[in-house]
């Protein structure tokens, strides 16, 4: 294998860390925020269901993200993915919501804009409409399992020593989904630019053949980890603590609604499912995590009362919303810019 | 997560939840044992039955103790309820403060043998019976706490009624004492014994209000 591709596919690896770094932390960061769940653990089970997502489930996702932008040469993706890792960098040091998916979507838009590829605007908007839909239907999800909970736990009469057992088991089921939705709906963020550039030749072991494209989630999958096991410790620690107000329930049912929200839009099956019954389809996207998490917060909140929400930190999704995918579209650009002008390389 | 671990979760669960009924149970057991305490001293003395009464509260004390000590291990060692082990420690403790009230009841009692006229036989008789009832209250409250927290105003709000009757019971019980033909010396130990008996509605009354907060935080 060309060493250069190594180098290349160092952009997407170092996005997949960040990823796992920062996002591991709406999966279990209140679980371990709140010691209801140990670090250890968490990052174990984290780490593993997040491979299998990845290499599972994670084509659905990435051909949406190909059809935006078929970046043909590994250079061209390699800026792609560093314009969004610096993207959720510099947001992540401003204090501003970020979203890995947001950027890389603005990332390949700034490709488009440089090669002279169409965008299709009609994924675009597609893609789009998911960022508002997801903290929406994350919230509409949360809101309902919750009063579904708490109706339960009203009649169930459980003993509050049973019902923490019970929450904590919950915590680490929740948690596996969640990484896994998390690895299915977010590798294309992490490699899907570099799928069309066929860095990976098809690889035989025994009976099975992997293909380049499996061999690239599984790679991904692993940098998502390694980043879930160096780094996320802290984020997990501080997530668990600026929510620390909300209940182990509450938090449980935050983790499930976000897991169904990024499964739901990365869910092959599902497609397949709907389209079977002449349904509408539900686009797979990759969403953010991160927003995902805050949806299902504010709707539990709003069912307690509009007193819990925080609108700073809506207004900062919102932000985000715009100012990640600009951002990371400017730096594709002139990173392009550079790297064919200066280094000589062969972008698109 | 393994078949084993999930057991021995569940168990050790199941462990903590019979410690905290049973360390409830000894509460209602002292306040029956304090209760006929008081009424065989009133109607004969410090005598065998009192003692045996006295010796039962001694006991179901030093079990709550060891109790209270294994709920708080427990918590603390496994990191059990982290949201609220902080409440439900708080309140162990609190309610262990009932037993020693009992228990210091009685021993006063058994040392110091007030002299209480039958003029005064039914007041303390009533002030026992009403303190009682206020505990037991609150150890429903407390039951309600861990399993239904909906239910616990249900409860305190009955703490607080029978608080309110011992404190016009025990008023009066010392307006009368003081009204009586006996010594001043006579008078202000009764009173003590009349005081250290409506103390146990009182402090009754206190642990329901952290019960409130306590259920608020829990339903939320």
């Amino acid at each position: 294998m060309d060493p250069l591709v190594l180098i290349f596919l160092s952009s997407g690896l170092f996005l997949g860390w960040a990823l796992g770094a920062n996002d591991a932390a709406n999966v279990f960061g209140t679980a371990v925020g709140t010691r209801m769940v140990q670090w250890s653990t968490a990052a174990i089970i984290c780490s593993i269901f997040v491979i299998l997502g990845a290499a599972v489930s994670g084509a659905g996702t990435s051909t949406t993200l190909g059809k935006l932008g078929s970046i043909s040469t590994l250079a061209g993706a390699f800026m792609t993915a560093l314009a969004a890792a610096i993207s959720v960098y510099l947001m992540t040091k401003s204090g501003l919501a970020v979203s890995t998916s947001q950027a890389i979507v603005g990332g390949i838009v700034g490709w488009n804009l440089f090669a002279n590829a169409p965008t299709d605007t009609t994924i675009l908007t597609k893609i789009v409409s998911t960022w508002f839909l997801c903290p929406v239907l994350s919230a509409v999800i949360a809101v309902v399992l919750y009063k579904a909970l708490r109706l339960y736990l009203r009649h169930a009469e459980l003993h509050l020593v049973r019902t923490d057992a019970y929450l904590r088991v919950g915590l680490l089921m929740a948690g596996a989904f969640g990484a896994y939705a998390l690895g299915a709906n977010n590798i294309a963020n992490v490699v899907g630019v570099f799928i069309p550039a066929k860095p990976f030749p098809d690889l035989t072991l025994g009976a099975t053949t992997l293909s380049g494209t499996q061999q690239l989630f599984l790679l991904g999958g692993f940098a998502i980890a390694i980043g879930v096991m160096t780094y996320s410790r802290g984020v997990m620690m501080t997530v668990g603590g600026e929510l620390g107000r909300i209940s182990p329930a509450a938090a449980f049912i935050a983790v499930i609604a976000h897991s169904i929200v990024l499964f739901i839009f990365a869910s092959r099956g599902l497609e397949a499912l709907l389209l079977d019954a002449g349904l509408p389809t539900i686009p797979l996207v990759p969403v953010s995590s991160s927003q995902a998490v805050v949806g299902a917060v504010v709707g539990i909140a709003i069912l307690q009362g509009v007193h819990g929400i925080r609108w700073r930190v809506l207004g900062n999704i919102m932000l985000g919303w715009v100012a990640t995918p600009v951002m990371a579209g400017l730096i594709c650009f002139f990173g392009l810019f550079f790297l064919q002008n200066v280094f000589g390389q062969k972008v698109f | 997560m393994s078949r084993m671990t999930k057991l021995r979760l569940f168990g050790r669960t199941k462990d903590l939840e019979g410690q905290i009924d049973e360390f409830l149970d000894k509460i209602s057991e002292a306040a029956v044992m304090f209760r006929l305490g008081v009424r065989t001293y009133l109607k004969e003395g410090a005598n065998g039955d009192f003692k045996s009464k006295l010796k039962a509260v001694n006991t179901l004390e030093s079990e709550a103790d060891n109790l209270r000590r294994n709920i708080e291990k427990e918590l603390y060692t496994h990191t059990l309820i982290p949201d609220a082990r902080g409440d439900v420690l708080g309140l162990v403790e609190t309610l262990d403060h009932l037993l020693n009230l009992f228990e210091g009841t009685l021993w006063a009692i058994a040392i110091e043998k007030p002299q209480i006229s039958d003029e005064f036989v039914s007041g303390f008789r009533k002030l026992t019976n009403m303190v009682v009832q206020a505990a037991d209250a609150l150890v429903l409250a407390a039951r309600s706490f861990f399993r239904t927290p909906h239910m616990v105003g249900d409860h305190n709000h009955k703490v607080m009624i029978y608080e309110k009757e011992a404190d016009k019971i025990s008023t009066q019980l010392k307006m009368d004492i003081f009204d009586a033909d006996i010594d001043l010396a006579h008078k202000a130990h009764l009173r003590n014994f009349v005081e250290q008996i409506d103390n146990v509605a009182d402090w009754a009354e206190d642990v329901a209000d952290r019960l409130a907060i306590y259920a608020i935080k829990r339903t939320v």
